[in-house]
């Protein structure tokens, strides 16, 4: 262990650990905007600087390493000087529509511009004025909205392990982009819309298509964490819910789940919409004369119970067949089994297992 | 480039001008390559680390940290290690490492492979500037020559030690200077610096314990093993030892570049040897160290040209560059032609340098332009004093040195400017390469 | 599932997801796995990104997994058993068997070795079409790593040889001692969200949950106690694919379906039309009015995922928690609930007020899962099984220092030809399977807005130079026939697919792929052969 001051308070941190996890195991949080858990570091927002006595520069908490006896100040007037500048620089390059934007209400810039008190800006002047591209059905890139903290490039790499993005351009222009700037539809891209990089984007640079300009991020009522419905790899994930509504999916963060770092793909992070489709089956149908009508809950089920019955009572219970569905639950799985087991005695159960 | 002769000691220079640069037998004859046989056949990389460190030899890039003791800060075990020689020479005006590439090639040759077993290093880059083709090519044909006699290559003089040389070049960029860019840019990244710790010394190139030293530096090497510690440090002052190549531009009547021991006063080595201004000018500044450094007001100009001296005066001697600059030149065109170039070379990492180079500039063009106001001013010092202690890497930490010391020194300047003093910005004057212009435009310099 | 049972006493994956960015080789054969497990694929490109985990990759199709690979072996369709044998062969020339492992933990090793024997690469490569170097080279990688894992998909197992592949891959683990360690095993990829956990429920003809034989009747004791029932059935049932040809000789005459649409998933389509139409009596639970519910007397419409509490079993066989999020929408009912009703209404009243009452009866009857409830999974995010009681922290990877069935059995397996072979009248082979964008039948992912803008419609994957002697241009109409019936879709000319084969996914119902494929089974287990089949594919002008 580590014995170090951070803001007059002795304190403990494991060794090898930087000062951003040192403050953070012992209380004091410093903010951040290019620092994710799950990605390697840039140490490139100078956002999270701190105070280091004895030191000449100011040090990027999020890789610095600590040291015995090291004494740190991680809100100093220096600090917060340096900070609210920074702020003032990425605001006066930002479009600033905070009103109408979809990140609004959960965009770090306009946390920590709140925070810091950051009104207005000294340094208004040129913006980079990039093109909006809407060139997918998933998800927009505004870059007038970027902060250039890299996550999108480096969860594209690190976490889906693949090479849409790169900076491109240079001192005030740089931004991410795709590689010879193609569409991300083009043949020669690579994305395949896993959305990885829309979910660690801190501002409104990289925004979700769907339900999009319908919701407020702080409508929404609920995040439930469960697993994806999908393939097999039972990604855990978040459904974020406004009145009896699934609006969208953001990434389980707990660690506990299989998807690492709440890694998702295109179908669990956007393919979510089904359901709430106006189609989905609301009542029990009964075919007649070859068309269905409504029916309520008893009927239905007097009537498939007094068949599957009057067939067994006929014909045996090996008569019927039970279809159950890798799709339910495995606590419907269960039942189902029982139902034609127990109920009909018959083990034609089974399931798409090889399908 | 003109060359200037001088009758002092030469130590990096020492072959130019006097051997055929395309012939390895012409540096032999001088004695070439008998360091590294002394340094591999009697000594121990220890006692190489030992000998640089006594010598007081400091790097010749800018930044003038103790060689020796870098060398030693190399992490010992590992499975590969590097040293790199920073040949990226992209500071305005400066050309000095290419009259060691281009005049004395075997001189780099024979630094970087002691350098390499001083550190326990089997492989080294030579990262040159991509405009610098004589250089690469020159290069290339010495280390072809260096392995086929030997002095490159598996168990040189009969030792167990290997040691290959490869020149890598890059795509312009001022930032690839930075060592850590410089590694980026070897390995096929966009030339980004890193954030430091790790040094390269812990992990550089491919993740390797690295060393990178400037071309100046390790040329400094293969004498300081030849003539020894002692015979070194008698050149220069206590805590500049040897010699340093100066370049002079600007409004003088001679430019060009000279290698002189460390000493000499600003105003002496531009009255000697660069002849002094024209008939009937003033000084107005002189611009020391490159783009990055500060602005020297005529009162400081009986400084002398070393580490300790120039520090002591918020000065720096950075790549050794000397421009004057007479009164003829308009202050604020010149100040912006700096600024210009630092939002140009920004590589864009870092949040105060991407953004701050920007404003600095925008500011200081509203400034010229007659549009500025007295807030301005305060924003410039805000600005570039958050810039000094917050961006990533040398390049924003030292961009708005040049505006910060001019605010200090020519205040008078700038108040004249937002007084509502209407200024003729001479646009092409801040034009991308004005920077390059303005150290050029007495005796202008050609890249080969 | 039936082949690794077989060999190891188990059916599932044998390692954990997370244990592929651990193995240093990793061997995908017949899983296209960055589109059908995409976040099982970021565990492999992981590995060998930044664990220096060396990939082979065994696929007719240039997937793009490929792009990962340091050998691709490009076998022809139906060629997985030669391949196994070849790479078996030149590891037991090479001396790169691990005897120790051969010797204390496996059993009839002769057997395999006899068959083995024969297949040097030059012989395989015959069969494979893939370059004996290839194979070679394959076999030195994944023999000498420290831990190689195999994982493989439906690319293996649907087809009529679909057991033997799986047993040739389990053979190869145990050449090799690659089972029972951190990062080994034989890794069945499981297609669907639940696949697993309906499987251990024992939503199968065979046996009662955790894979309890129907036929025993210490077992048949045991629920019929749980359950408080007499004379359960000790004769396994009909499969879903053997269903259908009982109810066209008449001995099933209604038919129960929740959650499924085999009009769409299941091979042979015309045929499955033709029995759904023949049945008395029909009822589809599902979340919409999919082809297969058109064809019901009774529709049910049940909740969605989002709708209800409960548990999935994912493929590494965790037991993850379902949680609801919003109520069901209309008159809809969760699954449980209504099959809970219609049980009552049959006179056998089933009354659980929640999921977790049902789970914890599963515990109670199904050993594997004894340990395992809703507080634990709350708790440790889910648990995988075996996990047999309270304190069991879950079982990372199986057969750990002994088999499930005590030693492994190994098998000698010679490669037999798919059912159906290319000819005169249908000269290519017909392969199907699945897009990142799409899900199975489509019935959710064609109905999620961005994912079917994406991908709105079905294609054929037909190889440049075939294309061309065709006449067939990029994004022209085309029809694809074989004996059971005829597709129209748009061809796509791309170099993934080699020369003589074409490549339909099958979620479209509008171009359903299954309308072509044969539903001829693999003998042991009852898959279809989806992998292969003949066909012709024309321009229509």
């Amino acid at each position: 262990m580590i014995n170090l001051t951070i803001d007059g308070k002795q304190v403990q941190a494991e060794s090898g650990m930087t000062i951003l996890q040192a403050a953070k195991a012992n209380g004091i949080e410093i903010p951040t905007f290019c620092y994710d858990p799950a990605l390697s570091k840039a140490g490139a927002c100078r956002i999270c600087v701190v105070e280091v006595e004895g030191a000449r520069l100011l040090a990027a908490a999020c890789v610095a390493p600590i040291y015995e006896g090291m004494v740190v100040h991680t809100n100093s007037e220096k600090v917060q000087k340096s900070r609210r500048i920074n702020l003032e620089l990425l605001w006066a390059n930002h479009n600033q529509d905070c009103l109408t934007c979809e990140k609004a209400g959960e965009c770090k810039l306009q946390e920590l511009c709140y925070k810091y008190g950051v009104t207005e800006s000294r340094f208004e002047g040129k913006k980079r004025n990039l093109p909006i591209f809407d060139d997918n059905p998933f998800y927009i890139r505004d870059y007038n909205k970027c902060i250039n903290c890299g996550k999108c490039i480096r969860a594209c790499q690190e976490i889906q392990i693949n090479e849409t993005y790169d900076f491109v351009d240079r001192g005030f222009n740089t931004h991410p982009d795709t590689a010879y700037r193609v569409d991300l539809m083009a043949k020669e891209s690579p994305c395949v819309f896993c959305g990885n990089c829309v979910a660690v984007c801190p501002t409104g640079a990289l925004t979700s298509k769907i339900n999009r300009g319908t919701f407020r991020t702080w409508e929404v009522e609920k995040k439930v964490k469960t697993t994806c419905t999908y393939c097999g790899c039972g990604c855990g994930l978040e459904l974020n819910v406004i009145g009896n509504k699934v609006v969208r999916v953001t990434p389980d963060l707990s660690g506990t789940t299989p998807n690492e770092h709440g890694a998702l793909c295109t179908k669990g992070r956007f393919g979510f919409d089904f359901i709430n489709r106006e189609d989905r089956l609301t009542n029990p149908l009964i075919k007649e004369n070859g068309k269905f009508r409504k029916a309520s809950w008893e009927e239905a089920l007097d009537l498939i119970a007094s068949k599957l019955k009057g067939i067994a009572d006929v014909n045996g219970g090996n008569s019927l067949m039970f279809l159950s569905s890798a799709r339910t639950t495995n606590e419907e799985n269960y039942l189902m089994q029982k139902l034609s087991r127990a109920v009909f005695k018959t083990n034609n159960v089974d399931h798409c297992a090889r399908l | 480039m003109n060359y200037i002769e001088t009758d002092g000691v030469k130590i990096v220079l020492r072959n130019f001008g006097k051997i055929d640069p395309l012939k390895v037998e012409e540096y032999v004859a001088r004695g070439g390559y008998e360091s590294l046989k002394k340094a591999l056949t009697a000594m121990t990389p220890e006692a190489v680390i030992e000998e640089v460190k006594a010598s007081g030899l400091r790097g010749r890039g800018g930044a003038g940290f103790p060689t020796g003791l870098k060398w030693s800060f190399t992490k010992k075990d590992a499975d590969q290690k590097y040293i790199v020689c920073n040949a990226d020479e992209g500071e305005p005006g400066t050309a000095k490492d290419r009259l060691i590439m281009t005049g004395d090639p075997h001189g780099l040759i024979e630094g970087m492979a002691i350098a390499g077993y001083a550190i326990g290093a089997t492989k080294g880059f030579i990262y040159c500037r991509g405009e610098y083709t004589t250089s690469i090519n020159t290069l290339n044909h010495a280390i072809n020559q260096a392995r086929e006699n030997g002095f490159l290559g598996e168990n040189l003089f009969g030792t167990d030690f290997t040691f290959n040389l490869e020149v890598r070049s890059g795509a312009g960029a001022y930032v690839c200077g930075e060592e850590t860019a410089l590694i980026e840019s070897i390995e096929g990244h966009r030339g980004m610096p890193r954030f430091k710790p790790p040094f390269p010394g812990g992990a550089g190139l491919w993740g390797k314990p690295t060393v990178v030293n400037n071309v100046e530096t390790l040329a400094n090497v293969p004498v300081i093993l030849d003539k020894g510690a002692d015979w070194y440090k008698s050149i220069g002052t206590e805590k500049s030892a040897g010699t340093k190549i100066f370049i002079l531009c600007g409004n003088l009547r001679n430019t060009g570049a000279l290698e002189l021991p460390f000493g000499m006063t600003v105003r002496e080595v531009m009255e000697t040897y660069g002849g002094g201004l024209l008939t009937g000018r003033d000084l107005q500044m002189v611009h020391l160290g490159g783009a990055a450094s500060g602005i020297m007001p005529p009162a400081l100009i009986d400084t002398p040209l070393t580490y300790e001296d120039l520090q002591a005066v918020g000065q720096g001697l950075g790549s050794g560059v000397i421009l004057a600059i007479d009164d003829q030149k308009d202050f604020m065109s010149y100040i912006c032609s700096n600024t210009h170039f630092f939002e140009h070379e920004s590589c864009g990492k870092c949040t105060p340098c991407r953004e701050g180079t920007a404003r600095i500039n925008e500011i200081l063009h509203r400034i010229a332009a007659g549009d500025g106001t007295l807030e301005d001013l305060d924003n410039l010092k805000d600005l570039g004093e958050m810039m000094q202690i917050s961006a990533l890497c040398g390049l924003g930490q030292a961009a708005p040195t040049p505006v910060l010391t001019s605010l200090e020194h020519f205040m008078d300047k700038y108040v004249e400017a937002v007084s509502g003093k209407k200024n003729e910005v001479n646009e092409e004057a801040v034009a991308t390469e004005a920077i390059h212009k303005s150290y050029y435009e007495a005796a202008p310099i050609k890249l080969d | 599932m039936a082949g690794l049972a077989a060999s190891f006493g188990s059916g599932a994956m044998t390692n954990s997801i997370s244990e592929f960015s651990k193995a240093k080789c990793i061997f995908v054969i017949g899983s296209n796995t960055t589109e059908t497990h995409p976040i099982i694929s970021l565990q492999i490109k992981k590995a060998v990104k930044y664990n220096g985990a060396k990939l082979i990759v065994a696929d007719p199709r240039r997937i793009d997994l490929i792009d990962f690979a340091d050998v691709w072996m490009r076998h022809k369709s139906g060629t997985d058993v030669a391949l196994f044998n070849g790479m078996m062969h030149v590891i037991l020339k090479e001396g790169l068997a691990d005897e120790e492992f051969i010797k204390e933990r496996t059993e009839k090793f002769d057997e395999l070795k006899a068959v083995v024997d024969k297949y040097t690469p030059e012989y395989a490569s015959e069969i494979t079409g893939v370059p004996a170097e290839d194979i070679i080279e394959a076999a030195r990688i994944y023999a000498s790593a420290e831990n190689s894992s195999i994982a493989y998909a439906m690319g293996i197992t649907q087809h009529t040889c679909g057991v033997d592949n799986v047993r040739s891959s389990a053979n190869l683990a145990m050449v090799t001692g690659n089972m029972g360690k951190e990062g080994t095993g034989v890794n069945p990829l499981r297609g669907q969200n639940n696949v697993q956990g309906a499987c251990d429920m024992g939503a199968l003809n065979a046996v009662y949950t955790g894979y309890q034989k129907v036929t025993l009747p210490a077992v048949k004791e045991k629920f019929e106690k749980a359950w408080g029932v007499e004379g359960l059935s000790d004769k396994p049932g009909y499969t879903v694919t053997s269903s259908f040809a009982a109810v066209e000789e008449g001995k099933v005459k209604g038919m129960f379906i929740m959650g499924e649409n085999p009009m769409v998933s299941d091979p042979n389509t015309g045929h499955i039309e033709h029995c759904l139409k023949a049945l008395d009596f029909l009822v589809v639970q599902d979340i919409f009015l999919t082809p297969t519910a058109q064809l019901a007397d009774v529709v049910l419409p049940a909740a969605t995922f989002a709708e209800k509490e409960g548990t999935f079993t994912n493929t590494e066989r965790r037991v993850l928690k379902v949680r609801q999020a919003i109520n069901p929408i209309g008159n809809s009912k969760p699954d449980w609930k209504i099959l809970c009703e219609i049980a009552t209404c049959c006179g056998y009243p089933m009354d659980y007020a929640n999921a977790e009452e049902i789970f914890e009866e599963i515990a109670s009857v199904t050993p594997s899962y004894g340990g395992i409830s809703y507080d634990r999974i709350e708790e440790t995010g889910g648990l995988a099984w075996p996990c047999p009681t309270k304190d069991h922290p879950g079982t990372k990877f199986l057969h750990k220092g002994k088999f499930a069935r005590g030693l492994g059995e190994f098998k000698g397996i010679e490669w037999k030809a798919p059912a159906e072979n290319p000819d005169d009248a249908y000269p290519l082979i017909l392969s199907t399977g699945r897009s990142l964008f799409h899900y199975h039948t489509g019935s959710m992912t064609r109905r999620a807005k961005a994912l079917d803008e994406y991908l709105p419609k079905n294609r054929v994957e037909i190889n440049p130079a075939k294309a061309a002697e065709l006449g067939i241009a990029n994004g022209e109409q085309v029809k694809i026939s074989t004996r059971r019936g005829e597709v129209v879709t748009e061809a796509y000319v791309t170099e993934r697919v080699p020369e003589h084969t074409i490549f339909l996914l099958f979620h479209f119902e509008e171009a359903a792929a299954n309308r072509l494929t044969n539903n001829a089974l693999d003998p042991v287990c009852g898959i279809p052969e989806y992998k292969a089949c003949a066909a012709k594919i024309e321009k229509i002008s």
